[in-house]
């Protein structure tokens, strides 16, 4: 088991190097010298200098490599170039809404689709399944921005049902107030494709021998569905959900830029507009090593599930 | 297969269907694949169109009111509807003056001020507007052009807030958002199944390096990725977000293609193909690629949809296409100011045309998937 474990992070290895290769290769040759970029945006020349002068940008290309790999190993990026908070600063303080929202997000998500493709898996064929299918498909074929825009519309600022957007400081008003609408509109959002997803999983398992066989001594229709058929069927479930996870470290973009909630994803969408170097790099670089570690475990996970899986 | 039949077909021996003939036979008996295929052919031709000029050309032309609702509802619609639990803010009022004068005077908000903190018994504080002249030659001017143009009350489908046609806008849009999803498919499914058949056909270290090349662009999620290289490219345009959905959207298809040419690779057909000396590039793009083309086909239907669905968030976001351009995402962004004035058409009019593309186009990868594999069911 150390073993693999020792072996996987070994492998870890060279994609990290690709990945700070690529984001490096990006920022400095097509993203250019930040003195054209910054122009009209820092009016102080000296600030620009200096700017400059941490990048490295006179020096030849490997010694920025070396600076912006120190960037990495230590964890400082600097400041923010829009700002000039210390881009570590904006992880730490980010970090704790994004959560706020998308754990429960996720949680819910995850198990109202598990409940739903189980259900529909259950009466496949039947007119309960195929309608929901057909909802699932037209429901995925509306952008994300329409749910959004609507459900704000309607819910918040129409009926007054939820608070349009805004964030406070104690945690229990932020997610019983203002993470409410958030996480029902990206439930709504993610719940057509993963239950679509899971029952096709279910349906894999559903026809397996072994749920004769728990049938045909007797087991209740309850026991063979939630314990027979969902452990056999969660090895994708948990693929799925760790593919989702990464992304919940960036944070759901949107939905943080319109219910207004200082997190990770909307500090990137500012960045971009303002061509805020040091945080797009940071978040880039962190959440794919994120992303590796995440794989890792959630192979480890496997084996937790089902010990017949043999890590090799 | 395709070789095979042709060599068969000497004299004395019927030709054998070929896997596009009895695809099509088994697309043929599905209905849903059928009217997906109609609609989505549809929506290309509205594209072409609006392409070559035929239809929306001048969808930029202010024809109707600012707001105009749609044909349907009436005129007035709007005048009736006072944007309700907004008419207390500043910012609204002073829109509805605005809608009425159609010219607003920048200063009118400053002079009120100032002739408010004067004392009313004073003469001599006669502030004067500074740009009265102007204001009133711009006025003189707008308003006999809009005599020469009379502007519709009402439109089909409603207008914006420039009083520019919803329905033309939505035409235009799908032009846009279309092409972007096609052309971004196009790229990436190219560069997948040339990378996925070198991999695949070749093995060992260009394996190895095609697929380090992968993980490495997989490790970033793909919507942080985009908006990364949006970042650094500082531009938009049609071209631009056409080069970063498809330069980073080739990950899936990679994989699918690398698969089929490792199996295909050892099979008869290939062993025969080098037997007869065919060369490599030869036998990777001449014997495989049509053997694995439908794979191809159905990433690429998939992935047109997942493009379009990019380029509306992109668009919408203001990293999109430019500002002369008209796109799903663009309709949108303004439709999300405009829901606040109870303005709904150009909320609808995009999403409705988004959706049933989309709906369409999902169904008819399903359908082709179910034509060309039948194994899968």
């Amino acid at each position: 088991m150390l073993a693999y474990v020792l072996r996987r992070l070994w492998q870890i290895a060279p994609t990290l190097l690709g990945v700070v290769l690529l984001v490096f290769f990006l920022f400095t040759w097509v993203g250019g010298d930040p003195a054209y970029l910054l122009a009209g945006k820092i009016s102080n020349p000296e600030q620009i200098e200096n700017i400059r002068r941490q990048l490295g940008v006179d020096q030849p290309i490997y010694v920025q490599l070396w600076i912006f790999i120190t960037q990495i190993a230590t964890g400082d990026f600097g400041v923010s170039w829009a700002t000039n908070e210390k881009v570590s600063e904006i992880f730490a303080t980010r970090l704790g809404p994004s959560l706020t929202v998308l754990v429960p997000l996720l949680l819910v998500d995850t198990l109202l689709a598990i409940a739903a493709a189980m259900l529909v898996a259950y009466w496949r064929g039947s007119l309960t399944d195929r309608l929901v299918m057909i909802g699932c498909t037209v429901g995925q074929s509306i952008s994300i921005l329409v749910y959004i825009i609507a459900f704000q519309y309607v819910l918040a600022y129409q009926l007054g049902w939820f608070p349009v957007q805004g964030w406070s400081e104690s945690f229990t008003d932020n997610l019983f107030r203002f993470s409410l609408l958030p996480i029902i509109v990206g439930v709504l959002v993610s719940l057509a494709p993963d239950t679509r997803l899971y029952r096709s999983f279910f349906l894999d398992e559903i026809n397996q021998e072994y749920v004769r066989t728990a049938r045909a001594k007797g087991m209740s229709e309850t026991r063979v569905m939630w314990v027979h058929v969902l452990r056999n069927a969660s090895i994708p479930i948990i693929t799925n959900v760790m593919i989702q996870l990464p992304g919940l470290l960036a944070g759901a973009f949107l939905i943080e830029r319109f219910f207004s909630i200082p997190g990770i994803g909307r500090e990137v969408l500012l960045a971009v507009e303002r061509s805020d170097f040091p945080v797009i790099k940071a978040v880039t670089i962190y959440v794919a090593i994120a992303t590796m570690i995440i794989n890792l475990l959630a192979d480890l996970m496997y084996k937790l599930v089902d010990p017949r899986v043999q890590l090799k | 297969m395709i070789g095979t039949a042709t060599i068969a077909a000497g004299p004395g021996h019927t030709e054998s269907p070929g896997l596009w003939v009895l695809a099509w036979r088994r697309f043929r008996h599905d209905w849903i694949g059928l009217v997906s295929l109609y609609v989505t052919a549809f929506f290309l031709v509205l594209m072409a169109a609006s392409a070559a000029g035929l239809i929306a050309g001048d969808w930029g032309k202010e024809v109707g009111v600012s707001h105009a609702p749609p044909g349907f509802m009436g005129p007035g619609a709007t005048a009736t509807q006072p944007a309700p639990r907004s008419a207390g803010s500043p910012d609204a009022s002073r829109g509805q003056q605005k809608d009425d004068s159609g010219i607003a005077d920048p200063l009118a908000d400053v002079l009120v001020q100032i002739r408010a903190k004067a004392p009313p018994g004073s003469v001599d504080t006669d502030v004067a507007d500074p740009l009265a002249d102007v204001l009133a030659e711009i006025r003189g001017r707008s308003g006999s052009a809009a005599a020469a143009e009379a502007r519709a009350p009402t439109l089909l489908f409603g207008g914006d807030k420039w009083g520019r046609d919803v329905l033309k806008k939505a035409i235009k849009g799908t032009e846009t958002s279309m092409f972007v999803g096609l052309a971004a498919a196009v790229l990436a499914a190219l560069l997948g199944t040339v990378f996925g058949a070198l991999a695949g056909y070749y093995g060992r270290w260009v394996d190895d390096a095609f697929n380090w090349f992968y993980s490495v662009f997989t490790s970033i999620p793909y919507l942080l990725l985009i908006l990364s290289i949006a970042a650094v490219l500082n531009q938009k345009g049609t071209v631009t977000v056409i080069l970063i959905l498809g330069l980073t959207g080739w990950t899936g298809i990679f994989r699918l293609i690398r698969a089929e040419y490792m199996k295909h690779k050892v099979r008869e057909y290939v062993q025969a193909a080098d037997a007869i000396g065919a060369s490599n590039t030869r036998r990777i793009f001449v014997h495989i690629l049509p053997n694995v083309s439908h794979v191809v086909l159905v990433q690429l239907s998939l992935h047109v949809v997942l493009f379009i669905k990019s380029e509306v968030i992109l668009s919408f976001l203001g990293f999109g296409v430019g500002v002369d351009t008209v796109s799903w995402g663009s309709m949108l962004n303004e439709a999300q100011s405009e829901l606040l004035l109870g303005n709904w058409w150009q909320l609808a009019a995009a999403t409705a045309a988004m959706a049933v593309l989309v709906t369409a186009f999902g169904l008819l990868t399903d359908a082709l998937r179910d034509a060309l594999d039948p194994k899968l069911k």
